[in-house]
């Protein structure tokens, strides 16, 4: 059983190599083979990148876009749980603000983008709004459907023990609910992330977003623009990878089916 | 078929209160649940008095409104009709004087078991509180636990955490709804001894909710038998049995089979 588990290990590490390496591969003879001049080989964006990083434009720009999306995401977050939490707990008020929710939450954040330039002006305050924008309405709406999923059973058990309201509130309900809570927090995290690209190729002019469009604009440097979008996936996998980190706590670890 | 009948005679209903001042009294319960316009009758006429430091089983078949008495005696729910008093006082709601007790289900699995057992006992300095926890810990033998979390035990384990929570805040009224029902059956029976000895030793006043007989028959003084629904009161039979009781002799064996003739099943399957 060891010695099964042990093979997995590896493969677990050997397969996404070897499909990585294979990707790669695909990617090199497929610019040969169709003899494109626009579009980069590997090689091409590596060498692309090492000149970015020489220039230090590069670790500017993957700053400038962290930052833009921890300044709206947190916001989002301070603002959006209490928000989902207030509104999960009062369900009559819930009725009353769901349906501007419903309306809200299905606009594409890019959608906003001339909104928040008329708001904010063309700057790093327009884009870190639209970040808020896509991480705040999932953050609302999964704390308000995890405080009414917290089972009656806890609530209950609460109740019994004296709490009432806010205590209650703050002892039972949020911990039970964290775990789903957290879901909603990992997955409004790759939004914003998503919507940063976006809103940095219009709003600002720093930025991976910004890199993207300005090696574009300025050169045709496609070299540049794949390897700004390989960053920016890895980036986000890293982001994702460093939140379920936060999973395996022993506070909300039960909450996860993949517990161990 | 004389052993059946001297059954029935010993299983007089007991109007009487017993010799115990009463702790708890239902006058006239009726509750009634809206279900798609229709008004569904759960529970009617339910009259019930127990004493202090009694042990009460509350028998019947699945839906019989038995769990909904003990939510209602708990003041999780409000009767529609009648009254629930305990202590003389109408029941108004949950009280960390009477505490209700689920199934394993209603451990916080947030919390260590040391939280768990500790939850009720925030108003207590915190030295304080480690010595009551400690005390309830050992009293349900989950030394060495303390720092585990819920979903690292086994259902049996994580019963007992829900045990000591409710006992360590040192409730007047314990109300079990089928605590041991998720159990496997030898879990079970050690469950049962190990309430039997905590109850001997704090005498708390207990509502014990089962549809199983033998369980009613083991642990209770009195067992409530409650027919299906809308439930009512079908008997109540005092269990004359000294503790530990022997589940093989005559007279175990005679009251546990006039409580299934009660209900109406035969003595063989």
């Amino acid at each position: 059983m060891s010695e099964l588990s042990g093979m997995q290990k590896t493969e677990r590490w050997l397969w996404p190599i070897f499909a990585t390496a294979l990707f790669l591969l695909f990617w090199r003879y497929a610019v040969i083979w169709t003899g494109t001049r626009v579009f980069p080989s590997p090689i091409e964006v590596k060498l692309g990148l090492t000149q970015l990083v020489d220039g230090g434009v590069l670790w500017r720009d993957i700053v400038d876009s962290l930052r833009r999306v921890a300044i709206g995401y947190f916001a989002a977050v301070g603002l959006g749980i209490p928000l989902g939490l207030l509104l999960g707990w009062y369900p009559s008020l819930n009725q009353i603000v769901n349906p501007v929710v419903q309306i809200l939450r299905p606009i594409s954040p890019i959608a906003w983008i001339p909104v928040a330039i008329i708001l904010f002006g063309v700057g790093d305050d327009a884009a870190v709004f639209l970040v808020f924008l896509g991480a705040f309405f999932p953050i609302v709406v999964t704390c308000v459907d995890s405080v009414s999923n917290v089972p009656l059973i806890y609530r209950r058990a609460g109740s019994n023990f004296g709490l009432t309201g806010p205590q209650l509130l703050a002892r039972v309900v949020f911990p039970a609910a964290l775990p789903q809570i957290l879901v909603g927090l990992r997955i409004a995290l790759g939004i914003g992330w998503l919507v940063v690209v976006a809103g940095e190729m219009i709003a600002v002019d720093s930025g991976l977003g910004f890199l993207i469009i300005d090696s574009r604009n300025s050169g045709k440097r496609y070299d540049l623009v794949v390897g700004a979008m390989l960053l920016i996936g890895v980036i986000g996998l890293i982001l994702d990878v460093l939140f379920r980190r936060i999973e395996t706590i022993k506070r909300v670890r039960w909450g996860f089916r993949n517990e161990s | 078929m004389s052993s059946s009948a001297s059954a029935r005679a010993a299983m007089a209903i007991h109007p009487t209160l017993p010799s115990l001042p009463i702790k708890l009294r239902t006058e006239n319960v009726g509750m009634a649940f809206l279900r798609e316009g229709k008004t569904l009758p759960v529970l009617e006429d339910i009259n019930l008095e127990v004493g202090n430091g009694e042990f009460v089983c509350l028998l019947g078949p699945s839906g019989c409104g038995k769990s909904t008495l003990l939510s209602a005696m708990a003041g999780f729910l409000r009767p529609t009709s009648g009254a629930i008093l305990i202590d003389g006082e109408i029941v108004r709601g949950a009280d960390p004087r009477r505490i209700f007790v689920f199934q394993e289900r209603g451990v916080f699995p947030w919390l260590t078991v040391e939280g768990n057992i500790g939850f009720g006992l925030r108003k207590l300095p915190s030295k304080e509180r480690a010595e009551r926890v400690n005390h309830y810990i050992q009293m349900v033998g989950l030394e060495g636990f303390g720092k585990s979390y819920p979903h690292e035990l086994s259902g049996g384990m994580k019963q007992r955490v829900e045990v000591a929570r409710a006992l360590a805040v040192n409730p007047d009224v314990m109300f079990l709804d089928e605590p041991f029902g998720a159990l496997d059956s030898i879990t079970r029976l050690v469950m049962r001894s190990e309430l039997l000895r905590i109850w001997q030793a704090e005498r708390k006043t207990i509502l014990f909710v089962t549809h199983d007989i033998d369980e009613a028959v083991q642990l209770a003084d009195r067992v409530v038998v409650m027919s299906a629904r809308p439930g009512r009161i079908q008997q109540v039979v005092s269990i004359d049995i000294p503790h530990p009781r022997d589940i093989s002799s005559p007279r175990y064996l005679e009251l546990r089979d006039g409580i299934l003739g009660q209900i109406g099943l035969a003595h063989r399957l």
